[in-house]
């Protein structure tokens, strides 16, 4: 079985329900006090799909302000982007598509992207129309879903359609950046794929088995 | 009644030993050896508070003990390995020019920090209409007035930045007014320190592009006052870099500073709240988790043998805001305020608790123009135990993620991580371990380790108001002892409701609290006593061994 491994890197304002969406679909479940990301944080997903062993690398990024500057260094060579808006939030809406030209100016390996309108469960304060939604999202050639964290729905979806998007984009552009990986050296160590191009001699000497270590007593 | 015995306190019957030159007085102290003394601290010992004084302040660019580290540390690096010359931590902050295109991470980070500041201009405008619903004005209600402490951060042109209490948006009025304050002091190329007002201090520290004001009705002194503002005014550092904040400003003086702090407000206020609560932040002094040396030597073997990581500069564990083990990289420390900020960042922040985090931050008395990237993440179930790795490496993330796996597998092994959190549950130790009877509390800061130690707080401490009262004491004990005007060795005070002494030696700090029955000789003879028993239990006490990469 073949296997790929793709970073996912999640994007939109503060707020919007970035955290609430990663930990709904990796770790099933949903807290009504998830406090602000600093920084960002670090998620794995694994699953079997069309023959693939697919790794998602999930970046929630925080949606504060001061963080701007350091998206870069979360979304470079990133081979999804989930751009999460709030339906009740004109505003995040539009925030999406600074996201995209930024996105655009300065990814330039191909890139899936998936626009999310979350919080849908609140339809009675909806300021952002889904068909004006879902033009945007097939003009900038996007999935798009309307999700909730909450009810838990379209979130799974979301991810799964992303996935399918990354084979295709695998079997299309097999250098594409996707960490590709034989099976066998998956199970050593589950990080390795990112890692390899920038080890250092003296990393090798760290890696070894832990029995190597003396005691420290 | 509790609130106004502080007060009376100072009125009471007090002997004191003025700054002694010969030692004939001091016979019954014994100061030859100090406890928890080291010369190969991890932590740069420091005298923040004594080195306090606003002849510094305010003139000169902000104060770090290595400006440029964080360069300095990236060209050491990629000079020893061209494999990567093009590595995008190229941490150029003085050149203003943005390329485009530009390979640099940290470039595109700060041309965009630019175009936030150019950008937003609506903001500012919807700012500056009067955002006061006219009678409910927060300045007036009672409870704001009430308040025992506000601190409050405005930029340099008088817009609201911050306030501990309070909406800053009610609070533009009289911010304005503190503002027009410093600036009329100034034009006469003066500068106004404090305001004491009846029972109000009012303290003003004027930074690089920000005004910090301090007021307070409780026992911290205009000094203390001014070290707390050093304190927030770091932690805007922290968050932002010196750097950032200045090239904001030079963009746009009236930039409203809240856009890029959103959601920084926790750090202020848990910071306030530590600076209220924990000595270390008044003593300049980190407290260590109690554990057995060997253990330790066991923790900070783990992480120097699995984290030897290019760029890693600290390596540290801290587990319910005291420190457990700190690895350096050779030649560079930490500064106990800096580890406070790495602290309260900890302390602040819940989203740790849900994954691996790799955040920016700052620590302004290492290098206040560039960010760290720190790796953090909890060891233990119960998130008590969390590491720290900060990198000068913005694109370490995977392989400090890889570190912390093995570090943490071999704390397991060698049952580390159960003795860290035994150390927890066990709570620190007992004023009765030390066996000195009419002691009921003290605190001791090893001055060559920047660390110190102090005892739980038990009866008659064990409300809030008793433990606020104490801290009180220990404020007004600093206090006399520090004045700049006239510093104290030894002093010795009567109060109505415990005796207080305090000694300040080349090596260490002591503040110890006793009942209010005690005589000078007895208290003498328990605090020799005490120092006794704290070198008896330094190794588990304080980190005396630093340990490099």
């Amino acid at each position: 079985m073949k296997s790929i491994e793709a970073k996912v890197v999640v994007l939109g304002s503060q707020g919007v329900g970035k955290t609430s969406v990663v930990i709904r679909y990796v770790g099933g479940m949903f807290s009504k006090a998830v406090s602000p990301t600093i920084g960002a944080s670090f998620f794995t997903y694994k699953m079997t799909l069309d023959g693939y062993r697919v790794k998602l690398q999930v970046w929630d990024t925080a949606g504060q302000e001061r963080f701007r500057s350091m998206a870069p260094m979360y979304y470079r060579k990133a081979n999804a982007a989930m751009l999460v808006y709030d339906i009740t939030s004109l505003e995040s809406f539009y925030d999406i598509k600074d996201w995209v030209k930024e996105l655009k100016k300065n990814v330039d390996t191909p890139i899936v992207m998936c626009l999310l309108g979350n919080k849908a469960d609140l339809d009675s304060g909806r300021k952002v129309p889904t068909e004006e939604a879902a033009e945007y999202a097939a003009s900038i050639e996007a999935l798009f879903f309307e999700t909730s964290a909450l009810k838990n729905t379209g979130i799974e979806d979301a991810f799964l359609q992303v996935s399918k998007q990354l084979i295709k984009l695998y079997e299309t552009y097999p250098n594409s950046g996707l960490g590709i990986l034989s099976p066998q050296q998956e199970s050593t160590d589950i990080f390795s794929p990112q890692t390899t191009n920038v080890k250092l001699p003296s990393r090798t000497e760290a890696e070894r088995p832990p029995q190597s270590d003396g005691c420290g007593c | 009644m509790a609130a106004s015995g502080e007060a009376d306190q100072p009125r009471e019957v007090e002997f004191e030993q003025p700054n002694i030159s010969s030692d004939s007085d001091q016979g019954d102290f014994n100061e030859s050896e100090a406890p928890g003394k080291s010369e190969n601290a991890p932590l740069l010992a420091s005298d923040s508070f004594d080195d306090l004084s606003y002849n510094d302040l305010g003139v000169n660019d902000h104060q770090t003990v290595h400006r440029g580290t964080i360069h300095a540390i990236v060209r050491q690096t990629s000079t020893s390995s061209d494999s990567r010359s093009n590595t995008p931590n190229n941490v150029d902050h003085d050149s203003l020019e943005v390329s485009a295109g530009e390979e640099s991470l940290e470039e595109s980070a700060e041309s965009q920090m630019q175009n936030v500041s150019i950008a937003d201009k609506q903001e500012a405008v919807e700012l500056a209409a009067p955002p006061f619903s006219s009678d409910d004005e927060d300045v007036n209600s009672p409870e704001w007035k009430n308040q025992k402490k506000h601190v409050f951060i405005l930029s340099e042109s008088g817009k609201p930045v911050y306030s501990r209490h309070g909406n800053e948006d009610k609070l533009v009025t009289i911010m304005g007014v503190m503002q027009a304050l410093v600036s009329f002091v100034q034009d006469s190329k003066d500068s106004l320190r404090s305001v004491v007002a009846g029972e109000h201090k009012f303290v003003f520290l004027v930074r690089d592009h920000l005004l910090l004001v301090g007021v307070t009705r409780g026992m911290d002194s205009t000094q203390q006052m001014l070290l707390q503002l050093m304190y927030v005014y770091n932690q805007v550092i922290s968050v932002l870099t010196h750097s950032a904040l200045g090239k904001i400003f030079k963009q746009r003086r009236n930039y409203d500073l809240r856009r890029l702090l959103t959601g920084a407000e926790k750090f202020f206020d848990n910071l306030l709240n530590l600076i209220d609560t924990e000595p270390g932040l008044l003593l300049t002094a980190v407290r260590c988790l109690p554990l057995d040396s060997q253990v330790r030597d066991v923790i900070a073997q783990s992480i120097v043998q699995n984290a030897k990581v290019k760029d890693l500069v600290f390596a540290l564990i801290i587990a319910k805001n005291q420190l457990v083990t700190l690895v350096r990289m050779k030649k560079y420390y930490l500064h106990p305020m800096d580890l406070h900020l790495i602290i309260n960042l900890v302390n602040a922040s819940e989203s740790f608790k849900e994954a691996e985090s790799w955040t920016p931050i700052c620590l302004p008395k290492f290098d206040a123009s560039g960010f760290l990237q720190a790796h953090v993440s909890y060891l233990d179930e119960d998130c008590q135990v969390c590491l720290l790795l900060l990198s000068v490496d913005r694109d370490s993330f995977f392989t400090l993620s890889e570190a912390k796996d093995r570090i943490r597998a071999r704390l397991v092994r060698y049952n580390a991580l159960s003795a860290i959190n035994s150390s927890l549950r066990r709570t620190s130790y007992s004023t009765q371990q030390c066996a000195i009877s009419d002691l009921r509390h003290f605190l001791y800061k090893a001055r060559s380790t920047a660390q110190y130690t102090s005892p739980e707080l038990e009866a008659p401490y064990t409300k809030p108001e008793e433990q606020e009262r104490l801290f009180g004491l220990y404020h007004y004990l600093h206090h006399r002892i520090h004045t700049s005007g006239r510093p104290l060795k030894i002093l010795f005070h009567v109060g109505q409701y415990e005796t207080l002494l305090g000694w300040v030696t080349q090596g260490f700090e002591l503040y110890a609290v006793f009942g209010p029955l005690i005589t000078k000789t007895g208290a003498i003879h328990a605090v020799n006593r005490l120092l006794r028993w704290i070198k008896r239990e330094e190794d588990r006490l304080f980190i005396l061994n630093s340990v490099t990469f």
